[in-house]
């Protein structure tokens, strides 16, 4: 499973990584929102430095929505997920390659948001980088297992891309809550101890929704 | 025939409780009358939150037994979630105002809710944008399922930030803490509720049902 998950996900990233258009828009968006974000508050009553982690975690929700819609958008041409299905792999190993390209993609654009985000927003990165890092993976890997799964029901339905928020934003709240609080506790030079419910949190989100969408996954791929 | 049977009971009960809460049970000395929202308040989140446990519930069944039966339930039990839960959606921000001096603020419960007519909205649009009957009924199961494994998280992160909302009054480990009175009228119309749930759901059902038959013969032509 965990062999077919990682041939899934290489070839989903050899497509990005050559055709680049899904990346490229999504960089070009978190770079958009860091920036519009910023002149959507009066700088002089808040400081931009309170606003930081709010933004950040509404860019990283958004623009990780993006690449969630291609997932499984770029298997409809030709019909190239009946080809997937026909194949060897096991539908959990397909669920898991599909979301771990997903992992990377959100990763690649918060490497390029994050030193955006520290250069606009004088985020003291130093300081937190090692949490932060921590918080990110936790808070990437729930959203793409979501995200996935909803993508794949999604790009079958009527409405196609439009639904996939609907769907999959009230899945994210805990998520940015436990993440954007964590970060603003770290911020704020609070003691570590006093983000770990949150961390807690995201981590039990973690555990429960990989393994319920890798079950789940199969029943929305029978024909 | 027993649909009219059930849902003159339903009305009849319901007419009787918010009779009963409005002329027969005493003000609450704090929040004189708009404390009388609770009686419509309390039993509609109630059946909210049942009839969403009930979505859930048969969601896992039509994944492991496949009948389209519990597919139509999950379907109309979704639907009358939605509708109850806009009317604690409507009435709470009506005490709100005179109580907490605000139609809305971001406590726990409030957020909650929200919430999940948000989920359930998003199930409601999910069944309209597919046409395959067997993928409408899995894809929603899905969402069934995990919509519910979702609420305990949703609820603990929101809890986290601090709560306003009033602390559980009847279902609390000690005795109920409410006169009489006021405990009659309230369990009253906890049961009519249930009633009424259970009256529109059988409506909704039977219609599930109907425009199935008609989709069919409409697919055989």
């Amino acid at each position: 499973m965990m062999r077919d998950a990682w041939v899934i996900a290489k070839k989903d990233l050899t497509i990005e990584f050559r055709t680049r258009s899904g990346i490229l828009s999504a960089l070009v968006f978190a770079l958009l929102g860091l920036v519009i974000f910023y002149y959507a508050w009066d700088p002089t009553a808040v400081a931009s430095i309170d606003l930081a982690p709010g933004v950040l975690w509404v860019v990283f929700t958004f623009s990780g929505l993006l690449g969630l819609n291609r997932s499984f958008a770029i298997e409809q041409s030709e019909r190239a997920i009946d080809g997937l299905l026909a194949s060897p792999a096991s539908r959990s190993g397909i669920f898991l390659g599909k979301a771990l390209a997903n992992l990377v993609f959100v990763a690649v654009v918060q490497i390029v948001a994050i030193p955006a985000l520290v250069l606009f927003y004088n985020f003291p990165i130093a300081r937190i980088a090692i949490p932060l890092m921590g918080i990110l993976l936790l808070a990437a890997i729930g959203l793409c297992a979501v995200g996935t799964l909803f993508s794949s029901m999604a790009v079958n339905t009527k409405l196609a891309e439009l639904l996939l928020p609907m769907l999959a934003l009230p899945f994210f709240v805990p998520i940015v809550i436990g993440a954007a609080q964590s970060t603003a506790k770290l911020l704020s030079g609070r003691p570590a101890i006093e983000a770990m419910p949150w961390l807690k949190l995201l981590l039990a989100f973690d555990l429960v929704f990989v393994l319920g969408c890798t079950l789940a996954y199969p029943f929305t791929i029978e024909e | 025939m027993k649909t009219w049977v059930l849902s003159i009971a339903a009305a009849l009960a319901v007419a009787g409780t918010v009779i009963r809460a409005i002329f027969f049970t005493p003000f609450e000395v704090v929040q004189g009358p708009a404390q009388k929202i609770f009686y419509l308040h309390a039993p509609a989140a109630w059946v909210a939150f049942l009839a969403f446990g009930l979505v859930a519930i048969a969601s896992a069944l039509y994944l492991w037994l496949r009948d389209e039966r519990l597919d139509r339930f999950a379907e109309s039990s979704a639907e009358v979630g939605v509708v109850f839960t806009t009317v604690v959606l409507i009435t709470g921000p009506l005490w709100g105002k005179p109580i907490w001096g605000t139609y809305w603020t971001w406590d726990a419960r409030l957020t909650l809710t929200l919430f999940l007519w948000f989920i359930y909205v998003g199930y409601i649009v999910l069944r309209g944008a597919i046409d395959d009957h067997s993928m409408r009924a899995r894809y929603s199961a899905v969402l069934g399922i995990l919509g519910a494994f979702l609420i305990p998280f949703i609820h603990l992160s929101v809890y986290l930030f601090r709560t306003l909302h009033p602390m559980p009054i009847v279902l609390k480990p000690s005795a109920p803490s409410l006169p009489g009175e006021m405990l009659t009228t309230l369990l009253m119309s906890f049961l009519s509720f249930t009633l009424l749930y259970a009256a529109f759901l059988q409506a909704r059902y039977r219609l599930a049902g109907e425009r199935d038959v008609v989709e069919a013969a409409a697919d055989a032509r």
